[in-house]
């Protein structure tokens, strides 16, 4: 392209990987300059993990501490799994970003500051009774600030824009430095802006100007000692096409190919709610392959209109997170009594109640597995990173379908909006699971089970000789008549449990991600802690130890064969963001004498606090206290 | 039985036993609805009758065609997800005023702004009969019962100004032993949309008689306005309906002393503004088709448009959708 000028050659320092955080006001488009830096490094063909975070409020009052919105990035030469715990370049476009942020950058880290927002009012805001840019505060780092506000408004001058919308092109000048600083392509941001702002050229014209000015000022200007050019190179990855993904998207894509995959036609409900709107949204855009979206009235009505769908012969889904899961309780439960396919979509959030919308938590485990009245066992899964979320939508589809249950397949905030490359899958290699209706009206009632399976019979309205009636009333296991007899009640709650029970004959036995049975160590985690726990487990291997790292994608039922692995390792502890559900759960059904490390901060697992954790549990042990088995 | 021989009453009927308490409205519902089937030409195979919870709701086992006994209050978006999945079949939801218009509001309210097609019959016995007689959303005030006691204090909704209120494009009134009920019903499965039939229904267990002054053999025609889209609202032969243009209130009139037909509101059922003006007369109940007009279809709207996309995107296929946008390649 034309406007991409090529830059001067300069030694470049190699660097194998680096963490950036992007943080500013939330109307400072912090997200959306992530996301552009994110697709450029993923098209230099790093690896790469992201997390966005931000404050609940749309628009906080800006340059309020609480309405600092973040993006962090971690790219490498290698493959990585993690956004990273502490980065090593901070991008701050105010006080408040800095307050919230700098205790977080490394010693030595590289610091930019846009200098134009450091007014007397912003301190006053972001709580700063001394400018910390010149009482010493920002002295471990290496500074660089910037009137980026004054630059980014030069450089558009001549368009004679409104003093909003030149304001508004700061972060494109901060991404062209940050691009140059770091030998990213503008080009793909070039073209997403010339698409996004195609009926108001002036403004995609604006942006492009203060990203090229932004590039160009990294070429010209002299830098203070110890900032340079740095260059990461390409990550060696497996052969395939690659996209970056986020969770979300990655989910919505799995529920159609589910759908396929099962010949039947795609059904979603769902009223909007954070972190899974964007679930909605994405389904919505696939019309073309036949997905359905019911926008309901609220999360009742979306699961009722799924399992409506369902016993027309459609696969039901519906999506929400932990609040909207507490609300589907009763309809899941009919689901349930009716045996009917079904599958629920919870992108967990902080909790309890409305909790921490934004913020990630792995704590709707209970409530997924135990979470409704009765005796109502249904089937729980797990994704571990957002590629996953495309694999476990569709296991999620073919058990639901196969054996006639719901499925709650949990995933959360930090993976639903996390983005990471991913090795495109071909349809072609994914089994298909065609589903059969039952059409026979010879000796048929509606309760008739697979043998193997103990599924019940499918039969959809409009099928000749096949009218029934189901409801959640209990029924005769035989004839599925209402029956409040003692002894069927018993049987069929029994019966129930056993259907479930038995699709643990069906999924993948319990294997170890890394390392091998018999250790010292194993840590146990479930989904979106894959990466950290990983990361951690192989650093501590690359010391010697006998760790191992086993990471549940079936909750319930769990695998065969996790018993004995289990119990293979002197240690086990059970890793999770909430407050011990896993370690009960797996207390209670294998008596295992695990112990629990738990975070409950609305954040992810840092790397460096799982060593921790597994270095005290070794045999060499460390001088810190020794987790605990339940708080 | 021989392939084609037409349907009857007694097809619609399923080998459950009726489980009702004797001399309950719903019997005759049950058989004005097996009445009305037939002569629809509904098929057994493709009607479904989906309800919610309550006396009402027992209503699917009766019925020998596909039937979904749902959770309370919910039936509306039940019957929603499957009409947009199988707008094919023939839906009706079969729910009760505490069904309705207490627990299940919500729905109610969207399945008939949405326009889904579908019949939405509505029992109003003004009370709660399985959970055994507490008042209900539409129980007079003053009225006794366990839960009231000193009698209810609630003030209560009127169904059919509900439905019109939440924008029902067919809004009709009946009640359970009238002879006219499957004229009613027939008119609401012929409409193209949400048909909403409020049907009066006596509970002689805890709320017997409550209607008595509508439905009473000899007394009751005196008390009932039944419409006729382009006729004068005559109340049997001696009264009628007129509109007082000084307080813009519809008001029940004796004929004569200069009082004629000619004096009384015409019925245009196309007008929302009169259904609502008759919806709640003191000692006379509007009933047949208080309002009709016809809107876009909710299901179809929705079918139509991923028809549309999909005929826009032939040969669109997941491995297609997984590659759209930045890919790069790995060798």
């Amino acid at each position: 392209m034309s406007e991409v000028q090529e830059a001067h050659e300069l030694p470049r320092e190699v660097l194998d990987s680096v963490v950036i955080r992007f943080c500013g006001d939330s109307g400072d488009g912090m997200q959306l300059t992530g996301k552009q830096f994110t697709d450029a490094t993923a098209l230099m063909g790093n690896d790469l993990a992201t997390f966005p975070d931000f404050p609940a409020e749309i628009r906080a009052p800006a340059g309020t501490t609480y309405g600092v919105s973040g993006f962090q990035i971690h790219f490498a030469d290698h493959d990585i799994l993690t956004p990273g715990d502490a980065p090593d370049v901070l991008v701050a476009m105010n006080p408040a970003a800095l307050k919230v942020n700098l205790p977080d950058l490394k010693r030595g880290g590289l610091l930019v500051v846009n200098t134009g927002a450091f007014n007397k009012g912003n301190l006053r805001k972001a709580g700063y009774e001394v400018d910390p840019l010149e009482d010493g505060s920002t002295d471990p780092y290496r500074l660089l600030a910037l009137d980026i506000t004054k630059l980014a408004l030069d450089s558009v001058t001549e368009l004679q824009l409104g003093a909003k919308d030149a304001g508004r092109t700061k972060n494109m000048w901060t991404l062209g430095l940050m691009f140059w600083l770091f030998d990213r392509d503008r080009t793909s941001t070039i073209e997403w802006l010339r698409k996004k702002f195609s009926k108001a050229p002036d403004i995609a014209e604006a942006n492009i100007r203060a990203l090229n000015a932004g590039h160009i000022y990294g070429e010209s200007a002299e830098f203070p000692s110890g900032i340079g050019a740095y260059q990461v190179p390409k990550a060696d990855l497996a052969p395939g096409v690659y996209r970056n993904i986020d969770g979300n998207q990655a989910l919505a894509w799995g529920l159609a190919a589910g759908g396929q995959l099962a010949s039947l036609p795609l059904f979603y409900g769902s009223y909007p709610i954070t972190p899974a709107s964007s679930l909605l949204h994405n389904l919505a855009k696939l019309k073309h392959l036949g997905v359905t979206t019911f926008q309901a009235e609220d999360e009742i009505a979306a699961v009722c209109a799924a399992i409506g769908a369902s016993f027309g012969g459609a696969v039901g889904v519906t999506g929400t997170s932990g609040p909207g899961v507490a609300l589907k309780g009763e309809a899941i439960g009919l689901a349930i009594a009716t045996e009917l396919p079904l599958v629920i979509c919870d992108v967990q959030r902080g909790g309890p109640s409305t909790g921490l919308p934004t913020k990630t938590e792995q704590s709707d485990l209970f409530q997924a597995v135990w979470g409704r009245n009765g005796d109502a066992p249904l089937i729980v899964l797990a994704a571990a990173t957002p590629g996953d979320c495309f694999h476990m939508a569709i296991e999620a589809v073919r058990l639901s379908t196969k054996y006639m249950t719901p499925v709650i397949l949990l995933t959360d905030g930090y993976i639903a909006n996390g983005a990471e490359p991913w090795k495109l899958p071909d349809m072609s290699t994914i089994a298909p699971f065609p589903v059969t209706f039952h059409t026979d009206p010879e000796g048929f009632f509606p309760f008739q089970r697979d043998p193997e399976t103990l599924a019940r019979v499918w039969a959809k309205p409009g099928t000749p000789g096949l009218q029934h009636r189901i409801g959640g009333l209990e029924k005769n296991q035989h004839t599925g008549h209402i029956s409040y007899d003692p002894d069927n009640h018993h049987a069929m709650v029994k019966l129930r449990a056993q259907k479930i029970a038995g699709v643990a004959d069906d999924v993948p036995e319990a294997t170890l991600e890394l390392g091998e049975a018999g250790g010292d160590v194993l840590v146990v985690g479930w989904g979106s802690t894959y990466g950290s726990i990983r990361q951690a487990v192989q650093h501590v291997r690359k010391k010697g130890a006998k760790v191992a790292h086993l990471h549940l994608r079936n909750i319930w039922p769990l695998p065969r064969g996790l018993e004995d692995l289990m119990k293979s390792f002197d240690r086990v502890v059970v890793a999770e963001l909430n407050d011990g559900q896993l370690l009960r759960l797996l207390r209670a059904e294998l008596l295992t004498d695990a112990v629990g490390h738990q975070k409950i901060a609305g954040q992810p697992f840092r790397v460096a606090e799982l060593v921790d954790v597994i270095e005290n549990l070794l045999p060499s042990g460390g001088d810190a206290p020794r987790p605990t088995a339940v708080a | 039985m021989t392939e084609n021989a037409p349907l009857t009453k007694k097809d619609f009927g399923s080998d459950q036993e009726v489980r009702w308490c004797p001399g309950c409205g719903d019997y005759a519902i049950l058989a004005a609805v097996q009445r009305t089937l037939p002569k629809v030409g509904a098929t057994l195979e493709n009607t479904v009758v989906i309800s919610g919870i309550g006396c009402s709701s027992r209503f699917p086992y009766y019925m020998n065609t596909y039937g979904f006994h749902t959770i309370h209050g919910r039936a509306p978006a039940f019957a929603t997800g499957l009409k947009v999945m199988r707008p094919e079949l023939d839906v009706w939801v079969v729910s009760g005023d505490g069904d309705s218009l207490s627990i299940g509001g919500n729905h109610m309210l969207h399945v008939l702004r949405r326009n889904v097609n579908l019949q939405y019959l509505l029992f109003n016995n003004q009370i709660y009969g399985l959970t055994k007689g507490q008042y209900s959303p539409t129980s007079d005030v003053g009225q006794i019962s366990p839960s009231s006691p000193y009698g209810s204090v609630d003030q209560p909704v009127t169904p059919v100004r509900v439905a019109l209120g939440a924008g029902a494009r067919f809004v009709a009134r009946g009640y359970d032993v009238s002879k006219q009920l499957p004229d009613v019903l027939e008119a609401a499965h012929r409409f193209q949309g949400a048909a909403f039939v409020e049907i009066l229904q006596n509970c002689p267990v805890f709320n017997d008689g409550v209607f008595d002054l509508i439905t009473d053999r000899k007394k009751g025609p005196q008390h009932q306005l039944w419409l006729e889209h382009g006729q004068p609202m005559k109340i049997g032969d001696a009264k009628g309906v007129r509109l007082n243009p000084q307080t813009m209130r519809a008001e029940v009139v004796e004929l004569g002393d200069g009082i004629t037909e000619a004096d009384l509101l015409v019925h245009d059922e196309t007008n929302r503004n009169i259904a609502w003006l008759i919806a709640d007369l003191p000692d006379v109940k509007a009933l047949g088709v208080l309002y009709r007009a016809d809107g876009p279809v909710y299901d179809e709207a929705v079918r139509q448009q991923i028809q549309m996309a999909e005929e826009r995107a032939k040969g669109a296929d997941i491995n297609a959708l997984l590659r759209e946008g930045h890919t790069w390649t790995v060798s």
